[in-house]
């Protein structure tokens, strides 16, 4: 059972009239696992979500819950819980009675609701608001709320969207690892659906990135950052400096592609598994460019620009590079020692250099 | 001039209530008399002596005469009963149009304002012709066989029932639908997740949340209703007993100026008391 997905979505498509909002999407779920869905506004992934709650009916496909069709259920006989971007409390009752909400639905003795309210209160460390309204509560403390109400019924789902996009970022970022914490400790499947890729990096043990409608790649975010599939997901995950070229040569144990934007041949390490002459894309991270007044030793591929911008950011500097091409890297160095002897300043010529294992060769 | 226009809403309660009023409350005190005004005045001046003389018979009068009281519990009833009725019909329709697609939601909203542009006494008038002995209404049942004799339903209670609840449905629809409208929708999908079925998310969110315009509608409909004069005039019966028509006859049959009064300053009470407990319990309500 355990290995069993708990969420099986098979090639399910949502069309408003000739529009697409949610194009053949089929995708698994597993048991106890936070997944992201992760992509920018119109791409699908609230309402992939909002048929996951039965809000919305697909117009094809299949979703099955723990091997049960979700076709024909309601969204008050579904084993999901969903928090709300708007958190949508009751704004007539208090925070107790906004968390005993579906248990009191589900008929369950007084008793054992009392102990699950503040058991979901202690959690969220929310006892001592228990009888406010949430007009009387701050953003961050109605999330909270919000969390505890859609955890109360235990469902075996729940589907979260944007659950921190109202908090600022401070806030944010604490809340993040909190909500982590809470579905590790609970072992409860979570689905969250963001826009913000550090957060989906943060928060999910596995991403989903969609784009108009689609799924464009599924991962953890090490398999998404360090290995996109596609110019998209590099671009969207993090920054990425994008060289395009022509593969001119392909083997087994090495390339190399042409791309007169980085003034020259790249040399990639390992097959790339393209025909020859084929356009590509080589991407770079801004970590992996090594920066320097002298050339770089023991990279395969030198480059050399002029330091156009240069951001300092306390824990790193980012150095935009104009390469003679007229092509702009973003580089970025850590700032390992205060004071640095060979500051590299704006105007500076300066050598870049990264290793071939670092960069990702993208067909599409 | 900016200051100055919180003061509008006062300016116009005091020269259009509190002012007649007023002069309302100083006839009531006042003695009748065959004269123009036929009343006399409640303080004269004559030779350095202030005599004045503030009547209280005429209250006394209402408490004797069982004809008012009477009449005021059966308007306070016919007012109750018509706007629950009206707000059991307007809610579904006021609902109804909240949850419509928004293009047709300005359609139906005109379609329940459209009555407005005709006149009133017109359209009351219509219901005469359609309750009738040989009207429209007992001409289709007979025709169709399913009475062989004429309904009588004009110039009885529940002629004024139709009368007030077709007349005063629009006022109940439109504080109703504001408040429907606004409704949050994710808050009825919460509702939906937590596990509640249709009905319970009706009875526990979108009615207490609806609270507001339900009281707005019904204050809108029974202040109104309950002073009717036109509506029982026309299609109720000798027996249909409303404080309008009293006020009416005391006013323009027995041309009783000071009683009329005093019948008038007393509906005010028998309203303005009520609707002050129910905003009190409903602000109460509100911090709690």
């Amino acid at each position: 059972m355990t290995d069993t997905p708990l969420l099986c979505i098979e090639n399910v498509t949502k069309s408003f009239g000739a529009t697409y909002a949610v194009d053949d999407v089929s995708l698994d779920i597993r048991r106890g696992e936070l997944f992201c869905l992760l992509g920018g506004s119109g791409c699908g992934k609230s309402t992939l979500l909002r048929m996951l709650a039965g809000f919305e009916a697909p117009s094809a496909g299949r979703i099955a819950l723990d091997g049960q069709d979700l076709a024909n259920v309601p969204p008050h006989q579904r084993d999901t819980n969903m928090m709300f971007q708007s958190y949508a409390l009751f704004p007539h009752m208090s925070v107790e009675k906004n968390v005993s909400y579906g248990l009191r639905r589900a008929g369950l003795p007084r008793a054992e609701i009392a102990t699950r309210v503040t058991e979901m209160l202690a959690l969220v460390q929310m006892e001592r608001f228990a009888a406010r309204k949430p007009h009387q509560l701050s953003g961050g403390q109605r999330q909270r709320v919000a969390l505890a109400r859609a955890l109360a019924r235990r469902p075996k789902l729940l589907l979260l969207d944007e659950p921190l996009g109202a908090l600022d970022r401070k806030l944010r970022e604490e809340t993040q690892l909190e909500l982590k914490k809470i579905q590790e400790t609970l072992g409860i499947t979570f689905i969250v659906v963001t826009h913000d890729q550090d957060e989906a990096m943060t928060l999910g043990d596995r991403l989903g990135i969609m784009r108009e409608g689609r799924i464009v790649q599924v991962g953890t975010p090490h398999e998404v950052y360090e290995f996109p599939q596609s110019r998209f997901v590099a671009d969207f995950i993090g920054t990425v400096t994008l060289f395009d070229g022509t593969l001119t040569e392909d083997r087994p144990t090495d390339a190399v592609i042409d791309s007169p934007e980085a003034g020259g041949p790249i040399r990639i390490p390992h097959a790339v598994t393209g025909s020859v002459g084929q356009s590509v894309a080589v991407a770079l991270r801004p970590e992996k460019i090594v920066i320097g007044r002298t050339p770089p030793e023991g990279v395969e591929n030198r480059l050399i620009g002029t330091v156009e911008t240069l951001v300092y950011q306390g824990a790193a500097s980012i150095f935009l590079v104009r390469l003679d091409s007229g092509k702009s890297v973003r580089v970025s160095r850590s700032n390992r020692e205060r004071g640095e002897a060979e500051a590299i300043a704006q105007g500076d010529r300066v050598h870049l250099g990264f290793s071939g294992q670092s960069a990702v060769v993208l067909a599409s | 001039m900016r200051r100055l226009v919180p003061l509008v809403p006062f300016l116009w309660l005091g020269l259009f209530f509190v002012i007649p009023f007023a002069v309302l409350l100083k006839i009531s005190f006042s003695e009748p008399a065959i004269a123009m005004p036929p009343y006399l005045p409640l303080w004269e001046w004559a030779d350095g002596v202030l005599t004045i003389a503030i009547n209280l018979g005429n209250y006394i009068f209402l408490t004797e005469d069982p004809l008012y009281l009477v009449s005021y519990l059966s308007s306070v009833r016919i007012a109750a009963i018509s706007t629950l009725v009206t707000l059991l019909i307007g809610y579904p329709m006021a609902y109804a149009i909240a949850r419509a697609p928004e293009g047709r939601r300005n359609i139906l909203l005109m379609l329940v304002i459209l009555p407005f542009w005709t006149s009133f006494l017109l359209r009351v008038y219509a219901w005469i012709g359609i309750l009738k002995a040989n009207g429209v209404l007992n001409n289709a049942l007979m025709s169709l066989g399913l009475i062989d004799q004429p309904l009588v339903i004009l110039q009885t209670d529940i002629a004024v029932y139709l009368g007030i609840v077709y007349t005063y449905l629009p006022f109940m629809i439109l504080p109703l639908y504001a408040t429907l409208s606004r409704l949050d929708g994710d808050l009825l999908e919460a509702s939906a997740d937590l596990g509640a079925r249709p009905l319970t998310t009706f009875a526990t969110v979108t009615l207490p949340l609806s609270m507001p315009g339900v009281l707005a509608g019904s204050m809108l409909v029974f202040i109104p209703a309950v002073g009717e004069y036109v509506i029982p005039a026309l299609l109720g019966g000798p027996d249909t007993l409303m404080i309008g028509t009293v006020l009416w006859n005391e006013f323009f049959l027995n041309r009783d100026w000071p009683v009329a009064s005093a019948v008038a300053i007393v509906m005010v009470l028998v309203l303005a008391l009520p609707i002050a407990l129910l905003r009190r319990i409903q602000s109460r309500a509100e911090k709690a």
